[in-house]
């Protein structure tokens, strides 16, 4: 055996990969984010600041108008408590599947899983049957006698809000999952034994512990909540729009182009913002406390 | 060793009556009882499976037993919930929160007792100087060492005082020179506090060096309580015999009022070291470092078949034949020996009368 193909093996055997492989095995994916990501988002930013003329004008108009302000909060608002309801909802789900075994556990995951690999647009516009006049909500509260004309329950904001949180439970679930499961009973079972009762057990000790699967859940529901379309769109109240129906409007009805790319810019810019921010302050390693 | 932690509360007596503990079909534990004193240390010493956990698992309450009861200083706790019997425990590993600095790690059971900060900051540190780690209160777990982490874990059982420490094989997972060096470790904090622990191992070396009393079971029942000098000398049954150090089974017959070795002597055997109901065979359990060298036809002398000799330091391991087929070990004083034996030689060995125990025949119970 010759030096270079003992290296080889060795290579192999360590699973490490030399520089020309790594390079390889990106470049496709490189590849395709340039042309269809980097490409057309630069292009964007570029048409949000040089047409008619090169001009900051489109994004004085975002901010000297009330009005798209007040549609950046809402979005921000909306979002957040999306979030958040996912977060309560699937805190429970997580936490049983991570603690289930066997045919339980199977069909548990299957019940987050089968929707997530179901079509947004299907399961949204299943919303919209079920919240509508004559929709399942109505009709059930009036059968109980709870309400005497339907309830205005589509085009609202609640709408929304429960559209994307179906939508996007699977986001907040799954990273859930992974840390809740790598988190061993024997935490749980020293607190206890310490004197944590089953409420401090879990406040004190699984939640902090699964607080970076936690917030990664939640950035990656909030985040891409902010960008949602389709939901908003269908179930959403045209007076109290989101950001992405604006853009919408703006590209195909409007057809300002330069003002809509002045919009995706500044929201792309509070997404990375955002991002930025909780890497910085909520770092994942810091939340584990295994940093030096 | 600070005054605060000395002495206060001492230990708390533990009693386990008629505990039985069944998983479906399985009966993990059967009908054990223990009465353990306040301020004793018990070790269970077992085979993996054989109730030993689920017995400690029983007085932590993280198992209910499907009947039976346990009293914590006569005081019935089958009913109790964990938090509530304020009892000390470590792990064998994972038990210190990553989240949380050693610090709060040892201050965690004061908080949950809602003593407050300062007070809590200053009975850890008192605590983590008694495992000889002051000042490591701001790191986190994850930056000390195995041995360190068990330590820190001990500290936090006893600081708030409980009056029974229960620990889960708690050296398992360290090297064999750390693990010694936690047994004496273990043992001062429990002579200092005068805590009561019961203390679960596979380990019989640990269970006999550490333990005031040791319990081995098998199989799900309580074989024998015991000090480790009784269990070692005074085996109750052929299981300890054989679990606890190594020994040696020689099958005999019953033969007049003494017994045959197939195809050796006849041996007597008195009173005190007869086990049980002998019927017309029985087993002769005699440990290897009882058996010596003699000559042919002294009292008692049995042929041994060399096969092997093993150098073992201090002691010299004679692996041979007893012409009924039965394989023996001794061990000698290697000083003595070494020149004298060789692999096929044929020698003799007898033991002193009062070194062997005779045990019914029939499988280990």
């Amino acid at each position: 055996m010759t030096a270079a193909t003992r290296i080889r093996r060795r290579r192999a055997v360590d699973g490490r990969l030399g520089g020309t492989a790594s390079a390889l095995l990106l470049a496709p994916f490189l590849v395709l984010m340039l042309v269809a990501f980097v490409y057309p988002l630069v292009d964007l930013l570029l048409i949000s600041v040089l047409e008619p003329a090169p001009t900051l004008e489109n994004y004085r108009r975002v901010f000297a108008e009330p009005v798209y302000g007040r549609v950046f909060l809402r979005t921000v608002w909306i979002s957040l408590l999306t979030a958040v309801c996912a977060l309560i909802l699937a805190f429970p789900v997580a936490y049983l599947m991570s603690r289930s075994r066997g045919l339980f556990a199977g069909m548990l995951a299957a019940c987050v899983l089968l929707p997530f690999w179901s079509s947004v647009l299907v399961r949204t516009a299943a919303w919209s049957v079920m919240l509508g006049r004559e929709g399942m909500v109505n009709t059930t509260l009036k059968g109980l006698g709870l309400i005497e004309a339907p309830l205005q329950l589509l085009y609202t904001q609640g709408a929304v809000i429960i559209g994307m949180t179906h939508v996007l439970m699977p986001f907040m679930v799954l990273p859930l999952y992974g840390t809740l499961r790598a988190i061993p009973d024997d935490y749980a079972r020293a607190a206890a034994l310490l004197g944590a009762s089953r409420f401090r057990v879990f406040a004190e000790v699984i939640v902090p512990i699964a607080m970076p699967g936690i917030i990664s859940g939640f950035l990656i529901v909030f985040l891409t909540a902010l960008g949602f379309f389709i939901t908003p769109t269908l179930l959403g109240s045209p007076q109290e729009q989101m950001i992405v129906t604006l853009i919408s409007q703006q590209v195909r009805e409007v057809l300002d182009w330069p003002f809509a790319a002045a919009v995706v810019s500044l929201l792309t810019a509070l997404v990375l913002a955002i991002a930025f921010l909780f890497n910085r302050f909520l770092a994942f390693d810091k939340v584990l406390g295994g940093g030096r | 060793m600070s005054d605060g932690t000395v002495g206060a509360g001492g230990g708390a007596a533990v009693a386990v009556e008629g505990v039985s503990k069944h998983f479906g079909e399985v009966v993990a534990v059967d009908e054990v009882s223990l009465a353990i004193g306040a301020g004793e240390f018990v070790a269970l010493l077992g085979p993996s499976g054989s109730g030993k956990t689920t017995i400690l698992m029983s007085i932590a309450g993280f198992e209910a037993p499907t009947s039976g009861r346990v009293l914590i200083d006569g005081r019935d706790v089958t009913d109790t919930p964990v938090y509530r019997r304020n009892l000390g425990m470590v792990f064998q590993k994972y038990t210190l929160f990553p989240h949380l600095t050693v610090r709060d790690n040892v201050g965690f059971p004061l908080k949950m007792r809602g003593v407050d900060k300062a007070e809590r900051r200053r009975r850890a540190e008192e605590a983590l100087e008694t495992v000889r780690l002051g000042g490591y209160g701001d790191r986190m777990p994850s930056q000390l060492s195995g041995g360190q982490q068990q330590r820190v874990a001990l500290a936090r059982a006893v600081v708030y005082r409980p009056r029974v420490l229960l620990m889960d094989e708690p050296l398992g997972a360290l090297d064999r020179n750390l693990r010694e060096e936690m047994q004496l470790e273990i043992k001062h904090l429990q002579a200092a506090l005068g805590i009561t622990v019961v203390f679960v191992t596979h380990d019989q070396e640990e269970a006999l060096t550490m333990a005031d009393r040791v319990a081995v079971m098998a199989q799900g029942r309580l074989q024998q309580i015991g000090s480790p000098e009784d269990l070692y000398e005074r085996p109750a049954n052929r299981f300890v015999a054989g679990f606890v150090g190594e020994m040696n089974f020689i099958p005999v017959a019953r033969e007049g009022a003494g017994f045959r070795l197939a195809g050796g002597p006849v041996v007597t055997v008195p009173e005190a070291g007869v086990v049980g109901e002998i019927g017309a065979a029985g087993v002769l359990a005699v440990r290897p470092e009882s058996l010596e060298l003699t000559e042919a036809g002294a009292a008692g002398a049995v042929a041994l078949a060399v096969r092997d000799v093993v150098y073992a330091g201090p002691s010299l391991l004679v692996i041979g034949q007893l012409p009924g087929g039965t394989e023996v070990r001794a061990r000698m004083p290697s000083r003595l020996q070494r020149q004298r034996l060789q692999p096929g030689d044929a020698v003799h060995v007898r033991w002193p009368e009062t070194a062997a125990r005779l045990y019914p025949d029939g499988a280990a119970a």
